[in-house]
């Protein structure tokens, strides 16, 4: 039998050497979590985005790592001086995949089954402003809306509005056929999904020739297998805990960026006690946030006080409105004829943003006389219970939409929060196209729910990439989660 | 025998259709829509009502307990909700993992267990039973999933001589497949052998005291001649029960070892399914799983028979 | 009085103590956060260290062993309480349909893995230390049933059942006045068993996020919770480990002391 160790040991370097040597004309990207599928535009995930929105898939506008919008499959536009009508001139010499040609129909065909009556599109609400979708020409597309909406570029620019074929869209789910930088080769369920270069690409060819993105979503194995460099990066690294590891270790870059999450602690605002605002101002007073921050997050995350990225241009800092005061919590309990305190539910979703805070809250209620029960659940169940069923008292999300302050405006969203002067200010926020206006507006919607305490509002989540030291070209921020692997190379 | 294999078998085949129904009411019964979760919280009522036409939970549970078990009959597990892929491809694959790593442990577990029971059994009483049954105690008493945990720490991070977790596939080589199940393969062995070398060295010790091992002894064999001549293979008909009882365990009990070294097996499927709500998947993993135990016990008991008639009045 | 007896009921007592004086005294309160002070190495002032949210792990373990100690109590409980009457009434009715449905349905249960069951429970109820311990006592039941019935049976042969038989009791009056307090030696030893068995399944349900929930302390959460912070911290994973490994190996010894002191042929070849 002992001869046979040799060889092992003989053959397993030689499988790291040749890794090594291999991995520096591609990519192992891990991410957190698996897509369910591979198709952008029948399904919420963002680990759908993450893994082909860029790479596979292309839409007519696109984010730049810094947020703004930007022309990609769309050369350029006109718009209407009254807003209603959009021209898009699309680029030249574009194929999908399957080398068929891309064309004015194509994104006829994407737009209007994105929005059509039978649409399993996740993100319909995109599409509502448009009223027809016309050809014009054969790289020209006419999209007409029913009222203006300063919003359709930046929609436009999501990976649930991505350019597709009639010819394959029916299979996207398992084989994504689309426009971009990388084909699709493998998806190992469970494990990974393999791309390599598309060499008919339309824009500049990407530097590297093949991608594999893992998934990973267990944070011990994230944190062993990029300390074993089994993966040479790591998208939103999901133990904040080990990154002081990883900053100490020359091998390793660690990119501490923002999200659009906003992570809160979400309030039934139509459930007793939480209909009474001094119960929700209360709270609000009882949460120390720069000990969730810490305790949960190891420090990673920026505190906010309302509904809105503080790196938005029209972030307003409220946190102070709402600064940790136990005893005028108390006073405001007892105001509110609570004095002895009440219990209620706090659900607690996976993420361990949700999972640690959520323990943090909880004792952090007890010493304001609040008994929050900690249920943790699935996100199948939160969908359920807490999402459809709005039987909840609280819970931690961090809502990770981009510009999503108008869920604000829904009644009959999980909040149940049902305010007819925010509504009115959100409607006349999406018939406006004026910047400073719009700006203005939302500024005035901050306070607003700030002022309500329609939630308990913690912190922007903050995203966490750790990379190879010589990887070059990650995203700092993530306006999307998409991985740009055409924007990546290895230093030489 | 005829009678008593025609009986076995309607029984096997009864407690699988009872296990198919518990299983599937069970599951049916669980909080959480397939379909809403797919889609989302951005999701309107209209889209997830076409995404239920679509993956056919709008049919009655009835309905859709027969077409799952029928199709299971003709090797059809379905298609799963979330990946769109058939259930049966999905299992096949991660069974490719989940059989090798069971496998692998056994046969650690063995190697270790039993020269550590010989060696127990002919050292009774002396330092190196002691030794022996004092390891035993500790293996037994070590939660495999915390052994994983300082194998990784050890050997994956410090020592980076193994990979922490994942798998790189049979496609890589068989090296390379084998490499990447070590660590989780020794951590799921560990209590196994523990439990296995005190069975051996009962059972050897058992075997020691009878008349033809005396006899043996009596022809001027030594006592280790003895043993490794006559003792062992007698002593090996208990011990190879147990074995055969813990490969099933091992499949279903690699669950947690595949969660803490990541590895796409049968048990992180489970789970995975299970907060995706694809229903269909956790079905069906879940009646392989107890399908496999049933089997196996099947063929214990057949064996028994056939070793000792009396049991097939008795039983 | 044999070593192993000596031994494992000490380290058990111990365990048994910590758990019950958990309930009057604990050096700091379980729940209380102290984050600046977080991932604290054994001191002087926290014997044992603190966790990622600054709290007193010395205190965890104590009340974690009464969560542990609890779940895998009951879950004993459950298993002999429905076991064990079916194990003697399949081993009263040998040969019967009625023994041959007890068998084939304990066949059946034992067919599902406790984890199994745990996820399909939990699936349904959610999580929570009450699921584990019905997870823990269902797959339990069948282990006491077989041991009951097979301790029973070669009893029903014997003289003074015969006796009984003739004086006219029923076999349920049998079963529980005669049998049962002759088998009790031999269900103690087999409690201890599940006893031991039932720490290490709490142990593993907990860490996979189905026993107790928090803040309730367990010790399989507390290692799970430790997981990713081991190169930092090792005292996080070593020392609830260590308070499993205790405890288990408490146990076990007792166990083995008991069936060594009952009957030294007894279960043997227990697995």
């Amino acid at each position: 039998m002992n001869f046979k160790i040799p060889v092992v040991a003989a053959i397993s370097a030689l499988t790291l050497m040749t890794g090594a040597a291999w991995s520096k004309d591609s990519v192992i990207y891990a991410t957190s979590l698996e897509p369910p599928h591979l198709d952008p535009t029948a399904g919420a995930a963002q680990a759908i985005d993450a893994v082909v929105h860029f790479n596979i898939f292309e839409g007519l506008t696109r984010f730049t790592p810094e947020g703004a919008v930007v022309p990609l499959l769309a050369k350029s536009w006109d718009i209407s001086a009254d807003g209603l009508t959009y021209t898009f001139t699309l680029q030249d010499g574009v194929t999908f995949h399957d080398g068929s040609t891309f064309d004015a129909e194509d994104v006829k065909f994407s737009l209007d089954r994105a929005r059509a009556d039978d649409s399993t599109n996740a993100q319909k609400a995109l599409f509502s402003a448009i009223s027809d979708v016309s050809v014009a020409g054969p790289q020209t597309v006419v999209v007409t809306l029913t009222e203006p909406n300063g919003n359709l570029l930046f929609n436009l620019a999501w990976g649930d509005a991505v350019i597709v074929a009639p010819e394959t869209a029916a299979t996207l789910k398992t084989a994504p056929t689309g426009t971009g930088p990388y084909r699709f080769a493998e998806w190992v369920q469970g494990d990974r999904v393999e791309m390599t270069r598309n060499p008919d690409y339309w824009g500049a060819a990407p530097a590297l020739s093949a991608a594999t993105i893992k998934f990973i979503s267990d944070p011990t194995a994230a944190f062993a297998a990029m300390m074993a460099e089994d993966i040479d990066a790591f998208d939103n690294f999901p133990a904040p805990e080990n990154v002081v590891q990883f900053e100490a270790d020359p091998r390793f870059q660690v990119l501490v960026g923002s999200t659009e999450g906003e992570t809160i602690l979400s309030t039934n605002n139509a459930q007793p006690p939480f209909d009474n605002p001094k119960v929700r101002e209360a709270l609000a007073h009882a949460i120390d946030r720069q000990a969730i921050i810490d305790g949960a997050m190891f420090g990673y995350g920026t505190p906010i006080g309302t509904h809105f990225a503080p790196h938005n241009p029209a972030y307003v800092d409220l946190t102070g409105h709402s600064d940790f005061d136990p005893d005028k919590a108390r006073a405001l309990l007892a105001e509110a004829g609570m004095a002895n305190g009440f219990t209620t539910t706090l659900h607690l979703p996976p993420p361990s943003y949700a999972r640690r805070g959520g323990e943090i809250i909880a004792a952090q209620l007890a010493q304001v006389g609040i008994t929050a029960e900690i249920i943790n659940v699935e996100w199948a169940q939160w969908l359920e219970t807490v999402f459809k069923g709005k039987t909840y008292g609280l819970t931690i999300v961090s809502h990770t939409e981009p510009m999503d302050i108008g869920i604000y405006a829904r009644p009959g969203y999980y909040f149940q929060y049902d305010n007819p002067d925010l509504q009115g200010l959100m409607n006349r926020l999406n018939a406006t196209t004026d910047p400073d206006k719009r700006t203005e507006m939302l500024q005035d919607a901050q306070r607003v729910i700030a002022d309500d305490y329609v939630n308990g509002y913690l912190f922007q989540l903050a995203k966490i990439g750790i990379a190879k030291a010589d990887l070059q070209g990650l995203w700092v921020n993530a306006p999307t989660a998409a991985i740009e692997i055409g924007a990546l190379s290895w230093a030489e | 025998m005829l009678h008593y294999l025609t009986r076995r078998l309607l029984s096997l085949l009864l407690s699988l259709a009872i296990a198919s129904m518990v299983i599937f009411a069970v599951i049916e019964v669980a909080p959480g829509d397939p379909a809403s979760f797919m889609l989302g919280t951005g999701a309107q009522e209209d889209t997830v009502a076409a995404l239920r036409h679509e993956l056919g939970l709008d049919q009655g549970k009835v309905s859709r307990y027969l077409t799952w078990v029928s199709g299971m009959l003709t090797g059809d597990f379905g298609t799963s909700y979330t990946y769109r892929t058939p259930v049966a491809k999905m299992v096949g694959e991660r069974l490719w993992v989940s059989l090798p790593l069971a496998i692998y442990a056994l046969i650690l577990s063995t190697l270790i267990a039993l020269p550590a029971g010989v060696y127990a059994a002919s050292r009774r009483g002396k330092a190196g039973d002691m030794a022996v049954m004092g390891a035993t105690q500790f293996g037994m008493a070590v939660p495999n999933f915390w052994f994983a945990m300082l194998l990784v720490l050890v050997f994956a991070i410090n020592l980076r001589w193994f990979s922490a977790g994942g798998f790189v596939g049979w496609d890589k080589g068989i090296w390379a497949g084998l490499h990447a199940l070590t660590l989780p393969a020794i951590a799921l062995a560990l209590p196994q052998a523990a439990i296995l070398a005190r069975v051996m060295r009962s059972s050897l010790l058992e075997v020691l005291g009878e008349d033809f091992m005396r006899s043996a002894r009596a022809k001027g064999l030594t006592q280790g001649q003895a043993i490794r001549r006559h003792g062992v293979r007698n002593a090996l008909i208990p011990v190879l029960t147990i074995i055969g009882l813990q490969f099933s365990f091992l499949l279903a009990g690699a669950i947690i070892i595949e969660q803490v070294f990541y590895l796409p097996g049968l048990g992180r499927l489970v789970f995975q399914a299970i907060s995706a709500r694809d229903l269909i998947v956790v079905e069906s993993v879940v009646m392989l799983l107890v399908f496999a135990v049933i089997l196996v016990n099947f063929i214990v008991d057949l064996t028994y028979a056939v070793v000792d008639p009396r049991l097939r009045r008795a039983a | 009085m044999n070593r192993s007896l000596i031994l494992g009921g000490a380290l058990s007592a111990i365990m048994l103590f910590l758990a019950i004086s958990s309930f009057v005294w604990t050096p700091y309160d379980h729940t209380l956060m102290d984050i600046p002070n977080k991932l604290q190495p054994p001191n002087a002032v926290h014997w044992l260290g603190t966790d990622h949210f600054g709290r007193d792990i010395l205190s965890m373990i104590m009340v974690g062993a009464r969560t542990s100690l609890a779940v895998a109590l009951l879950a004993v409980g459950i298993g002999m309480g429905l076991g064990v009457p079916l194990g003697l009434a399949a081993a009263a009715t040998r040969g019967s349909w009625l023994d041959e449905l007890i068998m084939r349905g304990n066949d059946l249960v034992f067919a599902f893995p406790s984890l199994v069951i745990a996820i399909l429970i939990t699936a349904v109820f959610g999580p929570g230390a009450a699921n584990a311990i019905v997870a823990i006592g269902i797959f339990n039941i069948p282990v006491f049933a077989r041991v009951a019935r097979g301790g029973s049976l070669s009893l029903w042969a014997r003289e003074f059942i015969l006796a009984a038989r003739v004086a006219g009791k029923t076999r349920a009056r049998i079963s529980a006045e005669h049998i049962l307090p002759n088998i009790a030696n031999l269900l103690i030893v087999q409690g201890t068993i599940q006893f031991s068995l039932g720490i290490l399944a709490e142990a593993g349900l907990s860490y996979v996020g189905l026993g107790a929930q928090p803040p309730t302390p367990s010790w399989g959460r507390m290692l799970a919770e430790a997981q990713t912070m081991v190169s930092l911290a090792p005292h996080l994973a070593i020392v609830p480990g260590l308070a499993i490994i205790v405890t288990v190996v408490g146990l076990n010894l007792l166990g083995d002391g008991l069936r060594d002191r009952f009957d030294p042929r007894l279960l043997e070849g227990r697995s």
